[in-house]
């Protein structure tokens, strides 16, 4: 329970606090419209009007909490003030997409309930026009306000319309219809299968979201819920005078006509302080992307891998961090994130793109890749950066003992990881508060090991050298292999360096068995915090997150970190 | 936008569309609004457009991911053959089937998001997409090899326990000899 705890407990406590706020807001304004200066209009529309109005203020409530997790500057910039403070709760602000998504989700269950309660609203507002007869205190409500058209208390003024008609001839209505819409359509481009394999279609889609905002803001205006005016209650006490409904301003009676106004608009307090932070993050984005940045060098890597390494003025890194790329001559709006696997401490910084889809393809062919000749520097492609932006992996250097995992290309945050280590360690000498490196490669092809193994074959070189090779214990796995390369391993299974990497350490097959790993560094390290960092598919997310839980006791705790792209 | 798969955007319109009619037909009924012949007629329309697009539809290219259950509505789909094939007729369906909840204000968000998923079924169907159902892959075994006419119907025959275990140290005595001879020259 207690590693639980110390994994899960802020999350948790933050959704519990999310969740107790949404049930407060809901109870809290159902209960605002039980009083009595909305006896009339409960008159006409019975629990309708409260269950309608609650969700309407969790929607203000969640409308203002959604644009937040997506400011990714602004979330950045709270990450590195935070971090002196507290690791834990800079890591609460790597699951911002959770959030967004678990807040849309709300957003969609506010609007239903809103939108069947008002369903009801215009029935029965309807009911009491159709309604004619003026022994009924539905229709004579209705009545009121026919003279001057502004004291009324029914929306719809006449007994020769429809809900339809009425609602698209509302200000409320038509937005409301309209914002709707909008939400349905962002809601099925988001979907996991459209936006994992269609990107561009989720993303424009989501931009929707401005419609949606603009909506919501003016769908108060018409001030369409009307309650009793305070200087009405004076002069027309409902518990009093709602039976004598008759009698009502004629003489004798101390009952004058009740009047009606609406509240004004209140949703723009709640979303206005939110869309100028998402305007502020939009312009600062568009600001760094038009610093100039100059792409050094171009490597082609085998596997598919290209590697640009890039200069910008004022450009600084830590480790681990990722940048979102634009090339305007592949795309104008595109800005697709890779990690940087270059060290803070290079003079260039550097990222390395496989090659999947059009848009790496075109920057591919941009970059001359598919030329034989190596290309004139002033040909290359002029691409704009927004980052960095600081992930998981900026915490490794706090952890005493820290477990690297990457799969395949998921490796690249850790070279960059890896690099800062050489260069920090071994060059620069400094002392490093991370005492020990477990470093897990899990591979499904062998070429993709080349342009990493470079950089591994170097580290042990300068480690050997050194007299540190404990500092750093790196096993690489190849998780498939086609039979004649396996005849090959076997062939040369006594050779000192192993015939896929050429590293003095042996590649492994298969998968890790995770328990033994996790054992194995319990008793090497009692009394310690373990960083455990995985850079991965999903499936190996599940079962180190349960190794982690499993794993700590009350002495060693295994805290896991994963990356999320 | 090159490799974009129109209806699967489209299916998952629809789907939510037949999700938002079910919901509005049913509050249109329960609450005996005016008119709630329409919400009647668009409980069962909406349960019919949930079960024909509850099935996705194998993609051109890439892994398919399959909705939980859904291969009892991939038969039940597959039969209606090029009805449920082409999306010019899903479109068209989709459009028919949509007017009628446009006629009561509980089923309009029905009807305007059932329009827009044949809208974009009607451009899928234009790209020349087509649904195909997702089937599970038949194992097909490598035909054995000609050589292989009788494998042995026995264990070949070994020495007793004790006899076995003796073989890590001593090579002279774990040395014995066959009680059945194995050559087969005999």
């Amino acid at each position: 329970m207690g590693n639980f705890v110390a994994n899960e407990g802020l999350s948790v406590f933050a959704i519990l606090v999310w969740l107790g706020i949404n049930a407060f807001l809901f109870v809290h304004f159902y209960m605002a419209f039980l009083v009595e200066r909305w006896y009339y209009t409960r008159v006409l529309l019975g629990q309708a009007l409260p269950w309608a109005r609650a969700p309407a203020a969790c929607l203000n409530f969640n409308c203002m909490l959604i644009l937040l997790p997506v400011c990714r500057n602004l979330l950045s910039f709270l990450r590195g003030t935070i971090q002196c403070c507290s690791r834990t709760a800079a890591r609460q602000l790597d699951r911002n997409l959770t959030f967004h998504k678990l807040v849309a989700y709300m957003i969609a269950f506010h609007t239903a309930v809103h939108i069947i309660a008002h369903l009801f609203n215009f029935e029965f507002f309807m009911d009491a026009q159709l309604n004619r007869n003026t022994s009924l205190l539905t229709f004579v409500l209705s009545e009121i306000g026919n003279g001057d058209n502004a004291s009324f208390l029914n929306p719809i003024r006449t007994n020769e319309t429809n809900p339809t008609i009425v609602m698209f001839t509302t200000v409320a209505g038509l937005t409301g219809v309209a914002i709707t819409l909008a939400l349905i359509l962002i809601i099925t481009s988001s979907m996991e299968v459209i936006r994992r394999s269609y990107f561009e279609v989720f993303w424009y889609t989501h931009h929707l979201f401005i419609i949606f905002f603009i909506g919501l803001v003016f769908h108060g205006y018409a001030r369409i819920v009307r309650g009793q005016t305070v200087a009405s209650l004076d002069t027309n006490k409902p518990q009093n005078c709602s039976d004598k409904f008759e009698d009502w301003g004629k003489n004798g009676s101390n009952c004058a006509v009740p009047e009606f106004a609406g509240n004004p608009p209140g949703t723009w307090k709640w979303v206005l302080g939110p869309m100028i932070l998402y305007v502020c993050e939009r312009i600062v984005r568009i600001y760094r992307s038009h610093q100039k940045v100059v792409i050094t060098k171009v490597v082609m890597h085998p596997s598919k891998t290209l590697e640009l390494q890039m200069k910008r003025k004022g450009f600084s890194m830590e480790v681990g961090q990722y940048v979102f790329i634009q090339c305007p001559s592949v795309s104008r709006l595109e800005w697709h994130p890779f990690t940087l696997t270059s060290a803070p401490e290079e003079d260039y910084f550097s990222a390395h793109i496989r090659i999947v889809g059009d848009w790496t393809q075109a920057l591919y062919e941009a970059c001359g890749g598919d030329k034989n000749e190596p290309q004139e520097a002033w040909k290359l492609p002029k691409v704009a950066i927004d980052g960095p932006f600081g992930t998981a992996s900026e915490d490794v250097f706090g952890y005493e003992v820290v477990m690297l995992v990457g799969a395949g290309i998921g490796v690249t945050p850790f070279a960059s990881i890896l690099k800062s280590v050489w260069y920090k360690r071994i060059q620069n000498n400094q002392d490093v508060f991370t005492k020990k490196i477990y470093f897990y490669w899990l591979c499904p092809e062998t070429q993709a090991f080349e342009w990493f193994a470079d950089l591994l074959q170097s580290l042990e070189g300068q480690m050997t050298e050194k007299n540190m090779m404990d500092f750093l214990s790196y096993n690489i796995y190849l998780t498939r292999w086609k039979e004649q390369e396996a005849a090959h391993f076997r062939v040369h299974h006594e050779a000192e360096n192993d015939p896929i990497t050429g590293l003095k350490q042996k590649t492994f097959y298969g998968k890790p068995n995770w328990d033994n790993e996790f054992t194995n560094i319990t008793s090497q390290h009692p009394r310690s915090k373990v960083g455990v960092f995985l850079c991965g598919p999903p499936q190996l997310a599940t079962s180190l997150e349960k190794q982690c839980m499993s794993h700590s006791a009350a002495d060693v705790k295994f805290i896991f970190n994963k990356e999320n792209f | 936008m090159g490799k974009i798969e129109w209806a699967m955007w489209a299916n998952e319109q629809a789907l939510a569309s037949g999700l938002i009619l079910l919901t509005g037909g049913i509050v249109g009924v329960a609450g005996q609004f005016r008119g709630w012949q329409f919400a009647a007629y668009a409980v069962a329309a909406g349960v019919f457009v949930c079960l024909l697009e509850y099935p996705r539809s194998k993609r051109a290219k890439g892994t398919s991911v399959e909705r939980t259950g859904q291969y009892c509505f991939t038969v039940c789909v597959k039969t209606f053959g090029p009805l449920t094939r082409n999306y010019y007729v899903r479109a068209f369906l989709h459009a028919a089937i949509c007017v009628p909840g446009g006629f009561m204000l509980a089923t309009v968000l029905g009807c305007v998001c059932l329009g827009i998923a044949s809208l974009i079924y009607l451009a899928a169907a234009i790209r020349g997409e087509h649904w195909e159902p997702i089937l599970p892959r038949k194992e097909t075994r490598k035909p054995v090899a000609q050589s292989i006419k009788n494998p042995p119907q026995n264990p070949p025959p070994r020495p007793p326990p004790e006899m076995r275990r003796k073989q890590a140290g001593d090579l002279e005595k774990s040395a014995y000899d066959n009680p059945m001879s194995v050559t087969d020259d005999e």
